[in-house]
């Protein structure tokens, strides 16, 4: 009986070590914390009406960004740790982490990193820039796309769920390697886990690039031909095009795992008929396009840095298009590189190689693109275009490490160890995530009315550069000296400890430029009325989302724009601006629907987790009943009349200029660091010696 | 335009700063490293397929290089010229780049990456590693079973075993019919010998390998194998012929054999296993093992 309601879990699950015990109360914390401020504020309404059930496309992008940064934060502890245990677990010193946990932690950070920071900024960014930047006032179909981003939202509960029950995680490296994680070898809930909490936001994230394509193809400006669309949203475009095509698979390859867990199938086991080399080739399906499906927005938003910062047009737009594309194709067709040491034939292994030399075709047509567009510009040097040279750097040798691990020989002593490790942390940290920031800095105005404080921004990322080189250059060298990756402990007699502890201070000092950028924001927030952006167009900008204010309207464009040429809100500038015409909208009405659905998405996960059917069964009921009922809903949209309209554009105007500046917003300059930290101090001092809790 | 912009003047001091301050890093991590004597594994071969691996890194990492240094150089240095605040320079916003630069963005990494297939194909071939090396010695046959988390070496013909330690002649080509036996994918790897390859249950892939100089290399799992992974390491001593043969002797002399149960005793996971020496073993050994799982992986087995 007891087994029926409640599976595998019972009390042994509960948090009992220093790991786990520390986690739960850590994130309970948080929520109770957030909670106390939401009840003492009175915002629950707030947030549940304007937040949560927001089917607005840029509220969802914005949520994206913050829980991503969240996750930022939790997986680059996750990073420390790792590098604290391989600093210090040398020779007789076997650090503070056993193997196992150790083997946890590094797929927790792959995991996390990969699908619930990079992924959640790449939506942030999509969700947010490209209906502005098509000039549409919506996506084509709102609810899909909440829908997707609450699925997300399962998928980090789930794959921090570990905390609260079980207290393990896969140790199986972030692809859960077959056999590895198979039953015979992983039998605990850890890789059921990893299991759910990728089933639930792959799915998500499925549903979100169907409906970006949809929109990007069917949802553009009057005029506007693909051939006239701005490049972040041709990377965009390809990018969900690609998740498109390979998320499915990794859906259908998850099911399989799931099935030889839990129904005791044998698809990839070693026995029984199965085979771990069909895992092998399938995960690798996805997961080589995954790199893409993030890299491709991050090369459409350093065109659109690179163009706007140099004052030029893009040089060959069409050579830029056919790049993004022709990476899309080829990304498609390399998959088997990340295996040829499995045993495949020399023909094999050498098709595989030659497709993943052309793919870096398209890449360096890209990087000639941008050269030439800086080249006879004029270039402003703010934050983005400082991301942007820091990635050429990274960018480059990281793809110079890649293109040799794509020569099989060269591969089949260069897999697995450090080398590799250093190659793809290139491209991920070097090529995703400084795409990112720079779009961030690029994009902040957009996002909240206020330019990021430029000098802070500057310190971030020189802490982010050095401590990349300081990180990942002995990283590539002990892959030369043999390191194999994922080591908890290694002889003395290696001497690679003073390598892994230069890799330790570097992770520390990225996580002193992670600091600073939420220093960044906040020194922004503290002096946002000197770096607002009153014009809706802070850098001279070239696309449509620069034609609306910051932050735009809800309907995003009043008048929806006539396209002519590509560059439109630049062509439009020169020619004279639009006159405002009032018209009708119609507008998504909010929905919880999707929030339901994640809910009981992710109870399903939990019950298959710890085997309880009957919870598993009745949320997928849930759910199904859930959307059903959804897609009975026939109202859905209401009207904005034009009279409506125009008395909230007038009331928007109004209240802009009425906006005072605050006590931080009369200096001449942005707030360094010394003023931030003295600003800080004062707020806390004044906390404590005036007892303001009694008056919260 | 709004006034924030036109921040140009303070270029050079974040270009400099920033950029020169990855070099430096660079060239002081890898001086460092270079003068302190360390073992580069990878590019210090002590075996015939090492050596010609690391030739093959070298050279993709020179025709690379050939390409991404100029392009770094020429984008650092337009970087820096069409500043803002260099109002010398010239600016042309609607610049009409003519079909000779389309043709030229894509011909010449078109250009390097056909240079680079041209090494590849044939070293992929020459470097397949089932590909026997030729040599006036007659080749020496080792079967390695990967389990958790130890090696288990078997010389069908010399008729001893051993666990994480492996003896080869140099000079003498050697075949490592690799396997694992209850165990997740394991990665064969010693650095300094030459590249890796996967070890699975049910299959056997070859590997073959040629030391040149007497020396002991370290050898590993380069792929995770569990809660063993870092402990899973063996030692390779390449010696001379006369040497490896009265080791051989020596491990004929040992006391203990590598028995049916002594074999389930080592199927049990362990970890940091000691070198051990078999006297003798069950010649059909290595077979019955792979027996376990025939049936399941006939379409899996090679030619």
């Amino acid at each position: 009986m007891k087994e029926f309601f409640l599976g595998r879990l019972n009390m042994h699950a509960l948090p009992h070590e220093w790991f786990s015990v520390g986690g739960t109360a850590g994130f309970m914390g948080l929520f109770i914390l957030a909670a106390i401020i939401l009840t003492r504020t009175k915002r629950w309404k707030w947030l549940w009406n304007d937040w949560l059930t927001s089917v607005d496309p840029k509220k969802i992008g914005i949520m994206y960004f913050i829980v991503g940064a969240f996750m930022l934060v939790r997986g680059g502890v996750d990073a420390i740790m790792i590098w604290l245990q391989q600093a210090l677990s040398s020779g007789s010193s076997h650090g503070y982490l056993t193997a196992d946990h150790f083997q946890q932690i590094f797929t927790a950070h792959g995991n996390i990193m990969v699908f619930f920071v990079a992924m959640a900024f790449i939506f942030g960014l999509i969700n947010y820039i490209v209906p502005l930047q098509i000039g549409a006032r919506d996506l084509a179909s709102p609810f899909m796309n909440t829908l997707g981003f609450w699925l997300y939202i399962g998928g980090v509960v789930m794959v921090n769920m570990f905390f609260a029950f079980g207290g393990e995680y896969a140790a199986t490296g972030w692809l859960a390697a077959s056999p590895l994680s198979s039953i015979q070898f992983s039998p605990g809930v850890g890789v059921d886990y990893w299991i759910w909490s990728l089933q639930i936001s792959g799915i998500g994230t499925t549903l979100g690039a169907i409906n970006f394509i949809m929109t990007i193809l069917k949802m553009r400006a009057p005029g506007m031909s693909l051939w006239k669309m701005p490049l972040f949203t041709w990377g965009s475009l390809c990018s969900m095009i690609m998740a498109v095509i390979v998320f499915p698979l990794l859906t259908a390859t998850l099911f399989l795992m799931f099935f030889d867990r839990s129904f005791g199938t044998h698809f990839f086991t070693t026995t029984g008929g199965g085979d771990p080399m069909m895992y092998t080739n399938l995960i690798w399906m996805w997961g080589h396009p995954e790199v893409y499906i993030l890299m491709l927005p991050a090369f459409g938003v350093f065109s659109e840095v690179v163009t706007t910062f140099s004052r030029k047009s893009i040089a060959s737009y069409t050579s830029n298009v056919l790049g993004m594309i022709g990476v899309t194709l080829f990304a498609l067709s390399v998959w088997l590189h990340h295996f040829f040491t499995m045993g495949a034939s020399a023909d094999v292994n050498a098709f595989f190689g030659v497709m993943t030399l052309f793919i870096a075709i398209p890449t360096s047509v890209l990087v000639f693109t941008w050269i030439a567009t800086m080249r006879k510009g004029r270039i402003r040097y703010d934050t983005p275009m400082l991301w942007f040279l820091g990635f050429i750097a990274t960018f480059t040798i990281g793809g110079i490490a890649g293109l040799i691990l794509a020569v099989p020989p060269a591969d089949f002593q260069l897999h697995n160890s450090l080398f590799l490790v250093a190659h793809f942390h290139s491209m991920v940290i070097g090529g995703v995530l400084f795409g990112i920031f720079a779009g961030l800095n690029f994009w902040f105005p957009k996002f909240t009315g206020f330019r990021l404080n430029d000098k802070i921004g500057r310190y971030s990322f020189y802490c982010w550069i050095t401590g990349f080189c300081l990180s990942f250059i002995p990283m590539y060298i002990l892959g030369l000296m043999g390191a194999t990756r994922r080591l908890d402990h290694y002889d003395g007699a290696t001497g690679w400890q003073p390598l892994y502890i230069s890799m330790f201070i570097g992770g520390l000092v990225i996580a002193t430029g992670v600091a600073l950028q939420f220093a960044q924001i906040l020194a922004s927030y503290l002096q946002k009325y000197r770096l607002r952006d009153e014009t809706g167009d802070p850098w001279d900008g070239r696309t449509l989302e620069w034609a609306v204010a910051s932050r735009p309207p809800y309907y995003n464009f009043t008048v929806i724009p006539e396209v002519t040429t590509r560059d439109a809100f630049m062509a439009m500038k020169s020619a004279g601006t639009v006159k405002t015409v009032y018209e009708d909208i119609i507008i998504p009405k909010n929905t919880a629907a999707g929030i339901y659905i994640a809910i009981f998405a992710f109870f399903a996960g939990f019950g298959f987790v710890w085997h309880i059917m009957w919870l598993a069964f009745v949320s997928i009921i849930g759910a199904i009943v859930v959307f059903i009922i959804r897609g009975f809903h026939d109202d859905s949209e209401y009207t904005l009349t034009a009279a409506e309209v125009e008395k909230l554009e007038k009331a928007r105007i109004a209240k802009a200029k009425l906006a005072v500046p605050g006590k931080y917003d009369h200096t001449d300059e942005d707030m360094g660091l010394q003023q931030l930290i003295g600003i800080s101090y004062t707020f806390l001092i004044d906390i404590v010696k005036n007892k303001r809790w009694r008056t919260w | 335009m709004s006034k924030h912009v036109g921040k140009g003047h303070i270029f050079l001091h974040r270009l400099k700063f920033g950029i020169s301050a990855f070099i430096v890093l660079e060239l002081i991590i890898f001086v460092v490293v270079l003068l302190s004597g360390k073992n580069f594994a990878v590019l210090n071969p002590k075996g015939f397929i090492a050596s010609a691996q690391s030739n093959v890194i070298l050279l993709s990492a020179a025709i690379l290089f050939t390409i991404a240094i100029p392009t770094l150089v020429i984008l650092y240095f337009v970087a820096w010229k069409y500043r803002e605040t260099n109002t010398h320079a010239e600016y042309d916003p609607q610049e009409n780049h003519g079909k000779m630069f389309d043709f030229g963005i894509w011909a010449i990494p078109s250009f390097f990456m056909l240079l680079m297939a041209f090494v590849m194909i044939p070293a992929t071939h020459r470097l397949d590693p089932r590909q026997q090396i030729s040599s006036y010695n007659k080749p020496l046959t080792i079967q390695v079973i990967a389990m958790r988390w130890k090696w288990v070496f078997l010389y069908p013909d010399q008729n001893i075993a051993t666990v994480n330690f492996v003896q080869i002649p140099t000079d003498t080509p050697v075949e490592f019919e690799l396997s694992a036996d209850e165990s997740p994918m394991s990665s064969f790897w010693i650095p300094n010998l030459g590249g890796q390859l996967y070890a699975m249950t049910g299959h056997v892939n070859t590997l073959h390998l040629l030391a040149d100089k007497p020396g002991d290399y370290a050898g590993s799992t380069a792929e995770l194998t569990g809660a063993g992974f870092s402990g899973m390491k063996f030692v390779a001593r390449a010696s001379s012929q006369d040497n490896f043969d009265s080791w051989v002797n020596e491990a004929k002399n040992s006391p203990s054999a590598l028995t049916s149960e002594e074999y389930a005793h080592l199927l049990k996971p362990s970890e940091h296993n000691a070198a051990t020496l078999y006297a003798k073993t069950d010649p059909e050994l290595f077979s019955t093992m792979l027996a376990k799982y025939a049936g399941s992986h006939d379409h899996g087995m090679h030619e």
